[in-house]
């Protein structure tokens, strides 16, 4: 199954190659398709990234290991990162991280057993004045609090939408940046829909 | 006082993310008024409207731009700093969202300016929805031939690629970002050489801020000497300030440089919280020396002023604290950002981060020793001034600035502790 995955991303990758001057420019987005094809990088990813770059395994590590959205192991269909920083803080970002905590009866990196959840303390995302912020797979929600983040749970549990601006669609996120923001956070009516 | 609209004159447009609405208000004019014209020109032009970096720095963006040499035969590259990470800021990603053609545009003249024919725009991983903007815009701008070979008919011929960080705030540095935009970890690199001479793939090259970039259609189209007479005598034009924290109306607001601080917050952000007084003022993003509310009367929202007050402007990432705040409680929060994103590659900055945020959580947690602000003062002075990049400067600023002006709450917080120890 991911391997089919990396195989279909690689002609993605072959145009993002012809966009850089330098092919090694090219090992950022090419993580990231690996990335999206696997779920996570794994060892299968960065092998893939490696042969299709022209650098060593150890070279794509290296790299993969120093920018925190590159996931070193699975994670969760959705996964939830809290602003833990400053305005987020004083916005009350910790109390959020107590409930996943309680809800999700893991711990943070922790995958639910139904595969659908997991969550980590992340910093700045430059959602200040709207905090405290929760990115969920790509999107932000703003101004959360305990209640909100319960109810969104729920909605996402049941009508499991794609929060994704996919890398492997033919470009990214092309057609969603039509959708204003409010439409973007608003699972039912948005065109995500059901997977 | 009503401010000049230079960079959000549009932006509450909800349809501006379109090429078509963009051109409709104006949009794609000055670049092609200045296709035919000398690149130099266009040089001098912004030298003399006094526009300065928006990421932080504040250096002057016409010089910077002098530094590049145009005879060297390498291709010149011209790369936009939309990394945005800098805690308390997120001005830039109200233009990525709302107005991504400004932005495109202002990259089209600074690269017909300086000669450059490839560019990239490096944007921070998390903002996937400023960014899929961005694709959008980029993708229409190709297909009116605006961008390509030979852009709005002219023999000249440019790219804008769109490249996603993964997650780093040190790739805000340049030349951090450099790195990474070649595909390495983003570490900065000594300097000099500057990224002017010595830049992406070894070729000369300019980094600018999105707000910087933005601000050039303006000053095409209305002039250097009009941007120019907006501000104060050595901080032209307008600035964003992106405004948090515990005030009434928090969010993005361009002023003219040189508004007064305090007019800014009662009058433009609605003032402190209800039943709440003023504190302090971050002014300008986590990295800056923060100010106690006793010392804001007279301070002006630009370079030279809050310089004389002992801060910066900094990338006008505003946190505003109100007196319910736990000073230390900040510190703690602000140096497990700082220990979390030093990039590892200069020791004391690596290992001192992490020392300066466990001494200062142990205060704060009620464990603290009568000699540790000593030895944060200690720590703090072997990691600044000797670390590659300014990080390790702005690592210590919080914890410094803020035992400086709030000694009393951290001294308090360590007595309770002795107390509890003796008992």
């Amino acid at each position: 199954m991911s391997l089919e995955n990396l195989k279909a991303a690689e002609d993605k990758l072959a145009q993002i190659v012809k966009r850089y001057p330098n092919k090694r420019s090219a090992l950022m987005p090419a993580l990231y398709l690996g990335q999206e094809a696997v779920g996570y990088v794994s060892a299968e990813v960065i092998s893939w990234v490696a042969t299709k770059i022209g650098v060593s395994s150890a070279e794509v590590k290296e790299v993969a290991t120093f920018y925190t959205m590159y996931q070193q192991k699975p994670v969760g269909k959705y996964h939830l990162q809290v602003c833990r920083t400053l305005s987020c803080h004083l916005a009350g970002a910790k109390p959020l991280v107590n409930f996943l905590k309680e809800k999700l009866a893991v711990d943070a990196h922790q995958v639910t057993a139904d595969g659908l959840f997991s969550y980590e303390e992340v910093e700045c995302l430059g959602s200040c004045g709207t905090g405290p912020v929760v990115q969920i797979n790509d999107v932000y929600f703003e101004r959360m609090d305990s209640e909100k983040l319960a109810s969104l749970l729920e909605r996402i549990k049941t009508e499991l939408p794609d929060l994704r601006y996919s890398t492997l669609k033919d470009e990214l996120g092309v057609g969603l940046a039509d959708m204003p923001r409010s439409q973007l956070v608003n699972l039912k009516e948005g065109k995500h829909g059901a997977s | 006082m009503a401010h000049h609209k230079i960079l959000t004159e549009n932006v509450h447009y909800a349809d501006q993310h379109e090429i078509g609405r963009y051109e409709e208000r104006g949009g794609y004019q000055a670049i092609r008024r200045i296709l035919n014209s000398d690149p130099l020109s266009i040089m001098e032009e912004v030298k003399t409207s006094g526009l300065r970096g928006r990421g932080g720095a504040g250096f002057p963006t016409g010089m910077k731009w002098s530094f590049v040499p145009r005879n060297t035969g390498k291709p010149i590259y011209l790369l936009c700093n939309a990394d945005e990470s800098e805690p308390g800021t997120f001005k830039d990603r109200l233009l990525l969202e709302r107005d991504s053609h400004l932005l495109l545009e202002g990259m089209m003249i600074a690269a017909y300016a300086l000669g450059s024919h490839w560019t990239a725009i490096y944007i921070r991983g998390e903002y996937a929805h400023p960014a899929a903007c961005l694709a959008k815009a980029i993708n229409e701008a190709y297909q009116r031939g605006y961008l390509g070979q030979g852009i709005f008919g002219s023999d000249y011929g440019l790219d804008i690629v769109l490249h996603r960080g993964a997650g780093a705030y040190i790739c805000g540095e340049e030349t951090g970002l450099i790195e990474s935009l070649e595909g390495y970890r983003g570490q900065p690199r000594l300097k000099p050489p500057f990224p002017a001479v010595v830049g992406l793939y070894d070729c000369p090259t300019v980094v600018n801020n999105v707000e910087t970039l933005a601000a050039l259609p303006w000053i095409i189209k209305n002039g250097a000497a009009a941007y120019a007479q907006i501000g104060t005598e050595k901080s032209k034009g307008t600035k964003l300030m992106s405004v948090s924290g515990h005030v009434k109306n928090p969010g993005v607001y361009e002023i003219d440089l040189g508004y007064p601080l305090l007019d800014f917050i009662n009058n433009e952000c609605g003032g402190v919280r209800e039943g709440h007084s003023l504190k302090a003022v971050i002014a300008g993003g986590s990295s800056v020396p923060v100010l106690r509310a006793d010392e804001l009367a007279g301070v002006l929202l630009d370079y030279e002023s809050l310089k004389t007050a002992g801060t910066m402007l900094g990338s006008g990432g505003m946190i505003v604290l109100d007196d319910s705040t736990d000073m230390v409680e900040v510190v703690a929060n602000l140096q497990h950002f700082y220990s979390h994103e030093s990039c590892g590659q200069c020791t004391p900055c690596r290992e001192g981060g992490h020392w300066v945020e466990k001494v200062v959580k142990r205060i704060y947690e009620g464990q603290g020793f009568p000699t540790d602000l000593m030895l944060l003062d200690s720590v703090c002075s072997q990691i600044a001034g000797h670390t590659i990049c300014p990080f390790g400067d702005a690592l210590v600023t919080p914890v410094l600035s803020f035992i400086k002006k709030f000694r009393n709450e951290f001294d308090e917080k360590i007595m309770a502790a002795l107390d509890r120890h003796l008992v």
